[in-house]
């Protein structure tokens, strides 16, 4: 891998060598992120191309406030966010406030079985992912993005926060309510496989 | 179910609960209020079960070919295979 810190001074002057660097470094991460946020891989790819791109052009200002990561992550959060705009113009951007999820509120739990105890496989299985992707894909893109930032890519409430530009408040607020909606999701199609499962077994 | 009202007010401190960063006093009232409420109890557990399959998940690899003409469109083509 890249062991050497990647070095802002060259990347500011337009160092090839060292942008090739950082491509190679956070490229799978950015792909990632825009397959997550616009569940499509062709936008995925437009994401990450765009994301570069920016970058490249505007490394020689970035001041380095925020990590090298979370400046490229907001570039490229900010591209798949436009994307989805770009597709469903009644979309509103992350950044706005008025989303139809705020107001709902924290939704009730309605599905209450414990599947915790299916077999691994069944969780793991290639049928699961794909569920476990189309429920990702049915939030709205405000609790997508937070989702994706906070529990696909890992980072921290605080991260993603600041990739996002809005208040840590905020990220928890989206979060419990991306959560509770997969959790919903992934409940039903787990208590499905659970009848199926004891059926089989009779 | 038996107090509706304590279980909805309990419901926005559960992700913080599952990522242990729930301050003391909400945390030992939510964990009080599991030892008597099942519907809660299996909320939380499989909520933290959803959370840690999606945390889990093998990413998905980017293709040999999107790195390719990623690396094209940013004319760094003569760096694609190292690094
Ligand atoms: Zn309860």
């Amino acid at each position: 891998m890249n062991e050497a810190p990647l070095s802002l001074e060259a990347l500011r002057a337009g160092d090839r060598a060292e942008f090739a660097r950082m491509v190679a470094q956070y490229s799978p991460q950015v792909y990632r992120l825009g397959l997550k946020i616009t569940a499509d891989e062709q936008d995925a790819e437009d994401v990450l191309q765009e994301t570069f791109v920016r970058a490249m052009k505007a490394l020689p200002g970035f001041e380095g406030r925020s990590s090298l990561a979370t400046w490229l992550f907001r570039i490229a959060t900010n591209e798949a966010l436009m994307v989805l705009r770009r597709k469903k113009p009644q979309v509103t951007l992350v950044e706005e406030t008025g989303d139809a999820d705020e107001e709902e509120g924290v939704p009730h739990p309605q599905q209450i079985v414990d599947w915790c105890c299916l077999p691994e496989a069944e969780m793991l299985s290639s049928e699961t992912k794909a569920e476990m992707d189309r429920a990702a894909a049915g939030l709205s893109p405000a609790l997508r993005s937070v989702f994706v930032l906070r529990d696909l890519q890992g980072l921290s409430v605080r991260e993603t926060a600041e990739v996002l530009g809005v208040a840590e408040a905020v990220v928890k607020t989206r979060l419990v309510r991306a959560r509770l909606k997969l959790r919903e999701a992934l409940s039903a199609y787990f208590g499905e496989r659970m009848q199926k499962v004891s059926a089989d077994e009779e | 179910m038996k107090n509706k009202g304590h279980c909805e007010d309990l419901l926005a401190s559960l992700s913080d609960y599952v990522d242990g960063t729930l301050d003391g006093q909400l945390c030992e009232a939510l964990e009080q209020h599991l030892q008597s409420c099942h519907n809660c109890t299996v909320v939380v557990n499989t909520l933290r079960r959803t959370v840690e399959l999606y945390q889990q998940e093998e990413p998905d690899a980017m293709p040999e070919a999107v790195h390719q003409r990623l690396l094209h469109r940013l004319q760094l083509d003569d760096f694609l295979h190292e690094g």
